[in-house]
């Protein structure tokens, strides 16, 4: 990790979304739903800055506006020195090709009828619009062997590929304009432990080999903590708490972390019987 | 004499690439109140146990072995025999929360249902004391306010609540046998230790028999005694929960174990599921 400038500060950043309510008359203010009250964080260089929280909490949310996916109501997110909020459009289409999304659902977020090649040559179309055809066909293969994917599945469709292949293919396609940053939105939580620590073991190399930083969102704590340098806990849009991943872990600090924590089962009968003991006395007690 | 019964179970489906064996050679049983669980990657078969032993297979589905409950086989039973086992005897509860509720029907008008149709006294319950019972249940599974809250949509309630609603449905006509298939799967974990709790709690004050079918091994080290470890349609092991978890006997429960990252260790790498068992199981 380096100790220079941080490659992502964000400032005070704000999502609300208006909810029209059931019946309401014409002139009547919508309600507003704050889904992020103002989270502010650094992100430096080649760091791993795992998100957590409950559904409903902003995480996606706070990714989402981060990229400019959806707007925010305020705040600024820094970017290399430039705010990417007040960026015009094609600036941001430039900044786009350094930052890349990996997805939740591996099926869902590829397109079916494009083939795996098609799909991890898109966003290089979309950004070197010059690339010639083999030099594109060169890359794309280099990428899938650099993922663990055979180049000879280039031209199957995404049907033909187990859950964790299809998060390869995602994680290829977020690889090729050789990004400084990703954003993993749940990137493990669809998929069976075996292949779960298969693709964690993955974006750790590729984040070595080639001195990424990621924002990791994810709601099992247990793998957040083993990938992550540092740990944002977010409660109904605030920070709950953001600090080195061993501390947060270890001495959580505010009610809602330890609640969290508390949750998570152990895979060790004896200790987690005692847990559960605990936390039934506990609730019982309150 | 054990509550279930499942002896040399295979399950087959004839496809256009073949004969596919979801399930091979199955052995499992479960004594009166006692909690299993039945752990396994996708594609294990664990679900297509499950579903053959509530009749729920699809038709293409081609069944052998045998299914014993309480002495009486299930496979080849007409659907009015085993929609009577369904209501009264066993009850199964799903993965998805979000889709096994009728979106259409109020929850008080799915749950009233099973009581209207199948109350255990045998006779037709009237509607509106059906609906009493299902709030009683309701305030069981700790649903507040459940008078007024029956009344509504399912789209009305949280992933938990729903949840909570369908555990209530499949209780109340007090079945012997708990058939839950990653109940928790789709929930934020203090929503999962709720339900867990919940679960726990109700199996001792009903005195159920539960299958917990998960690939969650923490929640497995936490609520049940024994434990069936599936793979590719076979039992690789079962036995005590403690016993499989501080000394599993396969080499496929080792990588499952070790592949799960801990909250209480810290870990440099994962260590990823050695497939090497495979090429040993082919040869046997």
């Amino acid at each position: 990790m380096s100790t220079n400038e941080p490659i992502l500060s964000v400032r005070d950043i704000r999502v609300e979304f208006k909810i029209k309510k059931r019946n309401a008359l014409p002139w009547q203010q919508p309600e507003i739903l704050r889904a992020v009250k103002g989270v502010s964080f650094d992100l430096a260089e080649g760091e791993t800055l795992g998100i957590v929280g409950e559904s409903g909490c902003g995480k996606s949310t706070l990714a989402r506006a981060i990229i400019r996916m959806i707007p925010s109501q305020g705040g600024q997110v820094v970017w290399q020195g430039r705010d990417l909020i007040k960026m015009n459009a094609k600036d941001l289409l430039a900044v786009r090709k350094e930052i890349q999304m990996i997805f939740q659902d591996p099926l869902a977020s590829l397109n079916p009828r494009l083939t795996a090649g098609q799909i991890i040559a898109e966003p290089l179309k979309t950004h070197y619009p010059n690339t010639s055809r083999d030099e594109v066909k060169k890359q794309v293969r280099e990428l899938m062997e650099k993922v663990e994917l055979s180049a000879r599945m280039i031209n199957r469709y995404p049907h033909e590929f187990s859950g964790g292949q299809c998060q390869r293919i995602g994680i290829a396609r977020a690889l090729i304009t050789n990004p400084k940053l990703i954003i993993c939105d749940e990137p493990v939580s669809a998929l069976d432990v075996s292949v779960q620590a298969q693709v964690v073991n993955l974006l750790m190399d590729l984040q070595k080999e080639l001195g990424l930083s990621l924002l990791f969102i994810a709601h099992d704590l247990s793998v957040v903590k083993h990938i992550s340098n540092r740990i944002m806990v977010l409660e109904f849009g605030n920070i709950a708490e953001i600090g080195e991943a061993h501390d947060v872990i270890h001495n959580p600090q505010s009610p809602y972390t330890k609640e969290l924590i508390n949750a998570v089962p152990i895979p060790d009968p004896i200790a987690e019987r005692q847990r559960n003991a605990e936390r039934r006395a506990l609730a019982a007690n309150a | 004499m054990a509550l279930l019964d499942i002896q040399n179970l295979r399950i087959t489906y004839d496809t256009p690439d073949g004969v596919v064996e979801a399930v091979r050679n199955v052995n499992l049983q479960i004594d009166k109140g006692e909690t299993l669980a039945i752990v396994g990657e996708s594609g294990s078969g664990k679900s297509q146990t499950a579903f053959a032993t509530m009749g729920l297979l699809p038709h293409n589905a081609q069944v052998s072995g045998s299914i014993k409950y309480q002495g009486q086989e299930i496979i080849g039973r007409s659907h009015e025999e085993m929609n009577k086992l369904r209501s009264n005897e066993i009850a199964m509860i799903f993965q998805d929360p979000m889709t096994s509720l009728n979106p259409y029907l109020r929850i008080s008008d799915q749950m009233s249902e099973t009581l209207i149709y199948n109350s255990p006294d045998g006779k037709r319950m009237k509607k509106k004391d059906a609906i009493a019972e299902c709030v009683r249940m309701l305030e069981a599974v700790k649903i507040p306010n459940a008078k007024n809250r029956i009344h509504l949509f399912p789209h009305e309630f949280s992933g938990g609540m729903r949840q909570r609603v369908m555990i209530a449905m499949s209780l109340l006509c007090r079945p012997k046998l708990l058939i839950a298939d990653e109940p928790t799967t789709a929930l934020d974990v203090t929503v999962q230790a709720r339900i867990m709790d919940l679960l726990v709690e109700l199996q001792e004050e009903f005195n159920m028999a539960t299958v917990l079918i998960t690939h969650n091994l923490g929640i497995v080290a936490g609520s049940c005694e024994r434990t069936v470890v599936m793979y590719n349609g076979d039992v690789m092991e079962q036995g005590s929960t403690i016993d499989i978890f501080g000394k599993p006997g396969h080499p496929y429960t080792q990588g499952l174990l070790s592949a799960v990252p801990r909250l209480d260790r810290d870990e440099e790498r994962l260590i990823t599921l050695d497939r090497s068992f495979e090429t040993q199981l082919a040869e046997v």
